[in-house]
């Protein structure tokens, strides 16, 4: 039994003593907690788990058949105390274990802005967080930085000891952002968008990929982050600027196409609007965006009219996009906004500015339906219906 | 009896001999699991339902900029629908009362009288479909509308398939009378009733009233 | 460069074929071809030999159309074998993979073929490898645990059998006909929908699934009832054995889990037939939806694996260390917290998909809980031999491989459950190491001694020990090599799924897994040369008392082979370990007032509903409508005509009771 034992350690200990743990030893303020964690967690459980295989060991080994001198109790079955002991160890640890948990999910929820860039070293009240728009493509990433305006694929850089918010969306299917030498993953899915707040603070350049399979190209879909010290970031982004090029609606539209092993692009400047339409899901001209309908559908839907507003889906970008053998041809619901808005900015929301507050509108028998009026929708793109499948 | 023998046997172990068999058996008699099995089944269903209801509870807002509940749905018709079911349940009610009393041609009589309003039901609730499919309220047109067709038109499926049932169980009553495997099947096929209009109930409430107050 | 990729969206139907066409076989893979050609050779040697020694009759006869518990959780047991075969063909071809594509190289598996390989390896090793194992050992001895003639519904346990073998047969096709998903054994959303999988893997998916999942609900609706009506006179629920009991907790999660993932699959299958919205992107749709509902099915179907081991692993410790179970009522209680708790667990499988931080540490430590009873149960085991006088005999060995390695993946599935530590290692090959560490360290584990520790009671004979000690050590070793370095992969930043890698450094741990995974290959030979050897030696390794172990429960108190009427008289019970209460008071055997016993007959509508239901999913994968429509008309015939058939029951004559027992008695008297 010791034999296999040892056998199952050795691999453990060769990997102690030569390679690049990178989640143990991440470069990250946020990953090195997680790193930590994962470390004293561990310990926790080994002060149960050591002296288990210890003793399965020694009772496997001492009250062997051929021992003769060991005691033999054939009708001993229950001893209250040993029972008490058998259930108040786990559970014990498992309440040091349960507080930790709860406490390091709060300080580690991804969603929450940073208080500190390391241990002793908390956010200067100076530090301007930096906002990266991480888009997963099939099977490539797209960053967005709003601050700069500059976009680039397959590269990402931050500045040593700043804090950074991503904000994450897939253009397809559920991918996973992750560096893990920077920080713990998040998913990436399509009309919505999830954050994560992190920090680098070593300068290097660190690997970055999805954790989730997404498909065909998922193994390529590879980007590089940098940690850039001093003024490396403000060159960088200089870099980019200086070179050219520009990621408006139209090339997203182009670059979402699916591709594998997409080398580094840069794009100097970016259509402003363009990740929030992304989250949208309504890059494509005359689409309705997400968060628009979303609020459409909480004041009630736009009735039985609404039935003919759509679209049939015929540019679709996507070349591996099948349809239901059965249901109709697939349609998108086109959008009920002007036609400037949808060149220009994305409207902030469907009531306005000056629109009142006012989610959850009382409704109900005898109570006079809320009206959805589009602020500035002269005339709503009503689109032909789309005959069912011939 | 088994439970005494067991216990004078408990009683007796440190006197004399234990039994340690029944040397007088009787076999279990047939079907004797038949109704637990069938009570376990209608929990699984349950469960298939459940997963429906969530889905709607989820999906039942998200109306695509289409139409919500209360531009579809007509609740005097959902009433009438709502009575044909609970008035088949009734009738059901009756056929078993008289399978109790052993009166076959009554028995069938009743559960003609179900398939009826179960059959009226399809009728009112394929309508209903039709209509809003002829709307343009189709199952692909939101996730409130596929939750919708999916949940009802799944109770509506059982409904069907509880018809089929009722119809091969009044062929076999019909051939073989109110034997004790043809009562044990019409017990099972009333609770399956039942459960539908429970089901029902469920759907009623949760799917139409309040999607009319959404 | 964009990927050419073929547009399906236009793909025609023909009216005949559906949108089957020639090439939809894929004759261009060449290892696909290479094994259609071993698996027809194969096919036609097995069907020969079938034809040449007339078995064919006797196979459909006592075999095929059997309702009796035993054959058809010995027929399990082999459709869990051969599956097994194909999914560990399916997982040495990745470590394969994994092992060489290196530095620009891009292996010998490319996307299409490898992303349906791990696919298939997930579905078929928990679907139709480890179900249909578990189910086999429940089917097999929880009647006799309970000193019952049979289950509640045996015509449903044969139905449900081949229903399963159903859902096997739909995945094999898929190997030489069209091809399997490429989306991850649960298929999540958008990718799995018909938007960006439109080709027939998924189909296949589904509906083997599906074909399967009737099978298995019906099967633990069965032995769920079997437990609760049949118990033989005397025992309560707090005498049953610690099996039993497991089986009864794993049947409820069966219950209470299959209908969820039915459900689920329909809505995908609706999703992907009809265009409705429920996990698309667009339109309302929410795929976040179906991955919850697939792991309020997903977690509860760990348990449902790993619950019945567990009474394995019972069963053994006490037989083979002479002593009762220690804690029994503290064993059936933490069964019970582990059967409630794992339905509150299931977030733990997505920490990472943005719930909030109260939401994640309330899964996280409800995860964490499940280890209290978990960990109570070790103990159980461990004071079970304490004071015993163990032997090692090979289930007593796998059950102390199973509790040294078992706790390293308890102990590495507790940490994932902590959502910060989630966030760094989810999907990693860390992950991957900590699941394959609980299933193989405990589900296979458990299996392995459960096979060898009922063995002889099915067969009549041991198996050989030699080969099964060359087996053991193989899988013991080759587990820890294969697995070991994915847990350092994991912490080296490795996530799963990946086909290629640039980071050299890497591959000398995939070589070593690699290596762990040959070990393996050899330790599965060796278990079934060890089955070959047995067979032929099967003289000396007879065993005629029926209790090679000096046993506890009731299985061990008839013959081996036990008699079709397992009992012939129904036992009384007195204590939990029934049969060692009868032998140590000395019970005598009777041997006479035999009875006629009443028994089920067999019926071959289970393997005819089941086959019309391959045809059946096999026409909706391929869109080939008009086969549907028959095949579901025949179905439904099929199954009504079945209960018109009122003569389902026979007696066994009180003369062929009275032979089968004296041959017995002969046996035990050592006159042979």
């Amino acid at each position: 039994m010791t034999r296999f034992r040892t056998l199952a350690l050795l691999p453990l200990m060769a990997a102690l003593s030569g390679c690049n743990l990178v989640v143990m030893s991440p470069s990250g303020d946020v990953a090195s907690q997680q790193a930590n964690l994962i470390t004293i967690s561990t310990l926790l459980m080994l002060l149960i788990i050591v002296p288990v295989m210890v003793l399965t060991v020694l009772f496997a080994w001492r009250y062997r058949q051929s021992n003769s001198t060991a005691k033999y109790d054939p009708d001993w079955d229950h001893s209250t105390q040993l029972e008490l002991v058998i259930w108040a160890a786990p559970l014990l640890i498992i309440i040091c274990l349960g507080a930790l948990t709860w406490m390091a999910t709060h300080l580690l929820d991804p969603y929450r802005p940073l208080d500190r860039i390391a241990a002793g070293r908390p956010v200067p009240a100076d530090a301007k967080t930096l906002d990266v728009n991480v888009v997963a493509l099939d099977w490539k990433w797209l960053f967005i930085y709003p601050e700069y305006g500059i976009a680039t694929v397959n590269e990402v850089a931050a500045p040593v000891d700043r804090p950074i918010r991503f904000s994450i969306t897939s253009s397809t299917v559920m991918n996973s952002f992750y560096i893990p030498a920077l920080a713990g993953q998040i998913y990436a899915m399509a009309g919505m968008e999830t954050k994560l707040h992190a920090v680098i603070n070593e300068p290097g350049s660190f690997k970055g990929f999805s954790a989730n399979y997404s498909g065909a190209g998922f193994s390529h879909m590879r980007f590089t982050f940098h940690g850039l010290a001093g003024d490396g970031f403000d060159k960088w982004v200089a870099d980019i600027r200086a070179g050219g090029g520009t990621l408006d609606r139209n090339g997203y539209l182009q670059l979402e196409r699916p591709s594998e092993n997409e080398p580094v692009r840069r794009y100097g400047s970016v259509d402003p609007g363009l990740f929030k339409a992304i989250v949208g899901m309504c890059v494509e001209p005359g689409k309705m965006c997400m968060h628009d309908m979303a609020a459409i559908d909480a004041k009630g839907g736009l009735g039985l009219a609404g039935i003919d507003n759509v679209m049939p889906l015929m540019h679709d970008k996507r070349v591996r996009r099948g349809t239901a053998v059965l249901g109709p041809a697939p349609v998108y619901v086109a959008g009920i906004c002007s036609t400037e808005e949808l060149t220009g900015r994305v409207v902030e929301s469907v009531g306005g500015p000056n629109a009142p507050i006012e989610s959850s509108p009382i409704s109900g028998a005898g109570l006079p339906r809320s009206s959805f009026t589009p602020i500035s929708a002269p005339a709503p793109v009503f689109g032909p219906r789309t005959t069912a499948n011939p | 009896m088994t439970m005494t023998t067991t216990l004078t046997a408990e009683r007796s172990r440190a006197q004399q001999a234990p039994v340690f068999h029944v040397a007088d058996e009787h076999a279990h008699p047939e079907g004797s699991s038949t109704m637990l099995g069938f009570w376990i089944y209608l929990m699984s269903d349950c469960l298939i339902f459940a997963v429906l209801f969530a889905t709607y509870g989820v999906l039942g807002g998200n109306y695509a900029a289409g139409p919500a509940p209360k531009d579809l749905f007509d609740l005097p018709l959902v009433a009438l629908n709502t009575a044909m079911l609970l008035f088949s349940s009734i009738t059901y009610g009756f056929a078993m009362l008289a399978m109790e009393k052993g009166r076959v041609s009554q028995t069938q009589l009743w559960l003609a009288v179900t398939g009826l309003f179960g059959a009226a039901f399809l009728a009112i609730e394929l309508y209903e479909f039709a209509h809003f499919i002829h709307l343009g309220a189709t199952p692909q047109r939101s996730a409130f509308l596929s939750s919708f067709f999916t949940l009802v038109g799944t109770h509506g499926l059982h409904v069907t398939f509880g018809l089929v049932w009722l119809v091969t169980l009044m062929v076999q009553v019909n051939k073989r009378g109110l034997i004790p495997a043809n009562r044990r099947r019409l017990m099972c096929l009333s609770l399956f009733w039942h459960f539908l209009d429970v089901i029902w109930i469920g759907v009623f409430t949760f799917v139409y009233l309040m999607g009319m107050l959404r | 460069m964009p990927t050419a990729m073929i547009d399906t969206s236009t793909v025609a139907t023909h009216p005949l074929f559906g949108r089957l066409t020639l090439e939809s076989f894929p004759y261009h893979e060449p290892i696909v071809v290479a094994t259609f050609v071993a698996v027809v050779l194969g096919g036609i040697a097995l069907v020969a030999a079938l034809s040449y020694f007339r078995l064919w009759g006797y196979l459909w006869k006592e075999w095929f159309t059997t309702v009796d518990h035993k054959r058809i959780g010995i027929m399990y047991m082999v459709l869990g074998l051969i599956m097994l075969l194909r999914g560990f063909a399916d997982a040495i071809m990745m470590r394969l993979q994994q092992a060489i594509a290196f530095g620009g190289s891009e292996g010998y598996l490319n996307a299409h073929h490898y992303d349906q390989i791990f696919t298939a390896h997930g579905v078929i090793m928990i679907f139709f490898v480890a179900m249909p194992f578990v189910t086999g050992l429940m089917n097999y001895v929880v009647p006799l645990q309970i000193g019952a003639r049979d289950v509640s519904f045996p015509f449903l346990n044969n139905f449900s059998f081949w229903m399963t073998v159903g859902g096997a047969v739909l995945i094999m096709v898929s190997l030489f006909v069209g091809e399997f998903a490429r989306t991850g054994w649960l298929a999540y959303p958008p990718l799995s929908n018909i938007a960006y999988s439109p080709e027939t893997g998924v189909d296949y998916y589904i509906w083997a699934l599906q074909i399967a999942g009737v099978g298995t609900t019906l099967s633990g609706i069965n032995l769920i009832c079997t437990i609760v009506k049949m118990r033989a006179p005397g025992m309560t629920m707090m005498k049953m054995p610690v099996f039993t009991w497991t089986s009864l907790c794993t049947n409820v999660l069966i219950v209470a889990s299959f209908p969820i993932l039915t459900a689920t699959l329909v809505l995908l299958s609706l999703d992907r037939y009809v265009g409705t919205n429920f996990f698309t992107n667009d339109l309302g749709g929410s795929p976040m939806m179906y991955v919850n509902l697939i792991w309020i099915w997903g977690h509860p179907e760990v348990y449902i694996l790993i619950l019945p081991v567990f009474g394995i692993f019972s069963e053994v410790t006490s037989t083979f260390s002479g002593k009762k179970l220690f804690g029994y009522t503290s064993m059936v209680y933490a069964t019970v917290v582990i059967t409630i708790l794992s339905y509150l667990v299931w977030l733990h499988h997505f920490f990472t998909m943005g719930s909030g931080a109260s939401v994640n540490s309330f899964f996280g430590i409800t995860t964490m809980i499940i280890s209290i009873p978990t960990g109570a149960k070790i103990f159980n085991w461990l004071f079970t031999m304490y004071r015993g006088r163990i032997r090692y005999e090979l289930p007593m060995m796998w059950t102390v491989a199973f509790m040294l390695t078992f706790v390293i993946g308890g102990m590495t599935g507790v940490l994932l459950a902590v959502p910060p530590a989630d966030f760094v290692l989810h999907n990693s090959l860390f992950l991957i190491a900590h699941f394959h560490n609980v299933i193989i360290g405990g589900v296979l584990f458990g299996l392995f001694a459960g096979i060898y520790y009922w063995w002889p009671k099915a067969f009549g004979f041991r198996l050989e020990p030699f080969w099964g000690k060359v087996s053991f050590w193989c899988w013991v070793i080759g587990f820890y090599f294969a697995f070991m370095p994915l847990y350092v992969l994991g912490l080296m930043g490795v996530t799963r799924r990946l086909r290629v890698f640039e980071d050299p450094s890497l591959q000398i741990w995939f070589q070593i897994a690699a290596f762990g995974a040959v070990l393996i290959a050899a330790g599965i030979g060796a278990f079934l040369v060890q089955i070959a050897v047995s067979v032929w030696k099967r003289r000396e390794l007879v065993d005629r008392t029926g209790d090679p172990w000096d046993g506890r429960t009731l299985e061990w108190a008839t013959s081996s082979p036990p008699p079709d009427y397992n009992f012939a008289f129904t036992p009384m019970i007195h204590d939990n370990d029934a049969w060692w209460d009868m032998k140590k008071r000395g019970y005598k055997r009777p041997l006479g007032g035999f009875r006629a016993i009443h028994m089920p007959s067999n019926s071959g509508t289970g393997v005819i509903l089941a086959g019309i239901s391959v045809v059946l999913g096999f026409a909706l994968v391929w869109y080939i409508w008009w086969l549907a429509a028959v095949s579901f008309v025949a179905l439904l015939a099929a199954a009504i005509h079945h209960t018109f058939n009122y003569h389902r029951d026979f007696h066994i004559p009180a003369d062929v009771v009275v032979r089968t027992e004296n041959e017995r008695t002969r046996l035990l008297s050592g006159q042979v």
